[in-house]
């Protein structure tokens, strides 16, 4: 008996496995090495970058509090409602597809797939280039802004509401199928309960990420505080702008407060 | 007992959830409110309908004339670059700061100012940072990456320290006890616990990135965002559609890649 059977060398990963991670570390490494030699990055911008900073937060200083009731606070709750409406608008739009991607509603693989298609292209424009779109066919202001917030949590929702859908147990539902009920009652009573914690996360979830979108959907044209920014910038009054960002942070913290609170109530 | 009786003392199976309904119709009312707070009517609508077809005829066909497209590779190429540095940085930023926000391993007095400098990276949209960058460092692609590397640390930081907060700390101790220095607790016992969430962490962060860095443009802060804005704001609405195919286009590359990496290393 030879000693080759136990001699063996025992490796973690199978050869294909060795070389692919290997090509991976290779193209990351190349990748930033690559970029880090070719980006274009003027070195004289940054001899006074300190200088820039230092004079960004002087003009910053004192931050213009009176500004607030007559330029900020409408453009602040309006900046709310868009994320709000626009939220609710996306959950009404991403029910029916949630309902269409998941296979064991819809046993259908080309509805399944049709639906998820258009999840993923919802999904893949960023909410600004929604808005440009949205200002290009419905004119600056909040409508643009709130189709906008929309078009981008849609993709977001059905993706995950159709997961959550996925993951239900089927017994309820055949347990209420064998009573003989209706299509609506089998959802209402059946899935509903099942996905109804995951619905509620998903949308304060995703409210939560509309907030803090909606603030800059206004660089485009498309409504809310990023207009007044938008404005105050072009202007260079800085000490305006300290104050619209000390009213999003306290906005952001607020609704994330808020989204922690409701769903340790409901959920 | 008779039948009857039965049913009188079973409560019924489906009762009505009253604040469900209270909070359902209160939605509702809330929903009429802000449409006609914000003026969305319905002429405006049609009026949009009508506009959006002129608008996606005036896209058609998209342009591919030579020289925009030359122009258009160049932004995607500096897209790609800001989001692979932005992404590196961040992810070797995180690493440390995720460790001292951890409160399982560090004193209070340095998880909490660390904390504090998580949320407040986390707090603003990228753009908006990218305004502050654009400000400090001039235009082009330093801006995007410092602006990007900003909302970077501000989300892998974040998750990477309470993944590390839920580590089982028996393996910890074990390595201290050994007399481990504390660069070798980390590197034993901490960091093959959380390891393979902070590589998820990283994909998803990078993919998040090369999206980003698609818009930071639109405030002066390089990439391809600001040739789609320039297109967008001379009604140049044929090149407009041929960068938005070619970012989805990217995009789409770049979720391939990240679901090669993730059965890497499943």
């Amino acid at each position: 008996m030879t000693t080759a059977a136990i001699d063996r060398e025992w490796r973690r990963y199978t050869p294909g496995q060795r070389r692919a991670r290997f090509a991976l570390y290779f193209g990351l490494v190349f990748a930033v090495v690559v970029s880090l030699r070719t980006v274009q990055i003027i070195p004289e911008f940054l001899y006074d970058a300190h200088e820039q900073m230092a004079d960004l937060f002087k003009r910053m200083w004192p931050i213009a509090w009176s500004y607030y009731p007559g330029g900020v606070h409408d453009a602040l709750i309006e900046t709310l409602h868009i994320a709000t409406l626009g939220t609710i608008l996306a959950i009404f739009m991403a029910l029916p597809l949630g309902l269409l991607a998941a296979n064991n509603i819809t046993p259908n693989a080309w509805l399944n797939y049709f639906a998820k298609l258009m999840l993923v292209s919802s999904r893949s424009v960023n909410s600004l280039v929604w808005a440009l779109l949205f200002v290009a066919i419905f004119g600056p202001g909040a409508l643009a802004g709130t189709m906008a917030i929309a078009f981008r949590s849609i993709g977001f929702v059905g993706k995950l509401f159709g997961e959550a859908l996925e993951e239900t147990r089927p017994g309820p539902i055949e347990a209420l199928k064998a009573a003989g009920a209706p299509w609506p009652s089998i959802f209402i009573k059946g899935y509903w309960p099942q996905v109804e914690p995951a619905f509620w996360a998903i949308a304060l979830f995703r409210w939560d990420i509309s907030v803090r979108e909606s603030a800059v959907l206004g660089l485009v044209g498309a409504g809310g505080i990023g207009m007044a920014i938008n404005a105050a910038m072009d202007l260079f009054q800085w000490e305006r702008v300290a104050l619209m960002l000390v009213a999003i942070f306290t906005v952001v913290i607020a609704a994330e407060v808020a989204v922690t609170f409701i769903r340790k109530k409901i959920i | 007992m008779s039948p009857n009786q039965i049913a009188q003392a079973r409560p019924p199976a489906f009762l009505p959830n009253w604040p469900a309904r209270f909070a359902w119709l209160a939605l509702a009312a809330y929903t009429v409110y802000a449409t006609s707070i914000l003026n969305v009517t319905w002429d405006r609508f049609v009026l949009g309908l009508g506009n959006g077809v002129r608008f996606i005829g005036r896209m058609l066909p998209p342009d591919t004339a030579a020289d925009k497209m030359a122009l258009m590779a160049r932004g995607l190429y500096e897209t790609v670059e800001i989001a692979v540095i932005a992404s590196a940085l961040g992810i070797l930023l995180s690493l440390p700061i995720g460790l001292f926000a951890a409160r399982n391993l560090m004193p209070p007095w340095i998880t909490w100012p660390m904390r504090l400098f998580i949320a407040l990276c986390r707090s603003f949209h990228q753009v908006i940072i990218a305004i502050l960058f654009v400000k400090a460092v001039g235009f082009g692609a330093l801006a995007g990456i410092l602006a990007l590397t900003v909302a970077s640390i501000g989300f892998i930081a974040k998750l990477f320290a309470e993944a590390i907060e839920e580590i089982s700390l028996k393996q910890v101790e074990a390595i201290r006890a050994t007399g481990a220095s504390f660069m070798n607790v980390i590197s034993y016992g901490v960091m093959p616990q959380v390891l393979n969430r902070f590589v998820g962490f990283a994909t998803y962060q990078f993919d998040s990135n090369l999206r980003n860095s698609t818009m930071v443009g639109i405030v002066g802060a390089g990439g391809i965002g600001g040739t789609m804005f320039a297109a967008f704001q001379k009604f140049d609405y044929d090149y407009l559609l041929t960068i938005l195919l070619a970012i989805i286009a990217m995009i789409m590359v770049s979720e391939a890649l990240q679901n090669w990496i993730k059965k890497l290393y499943q």
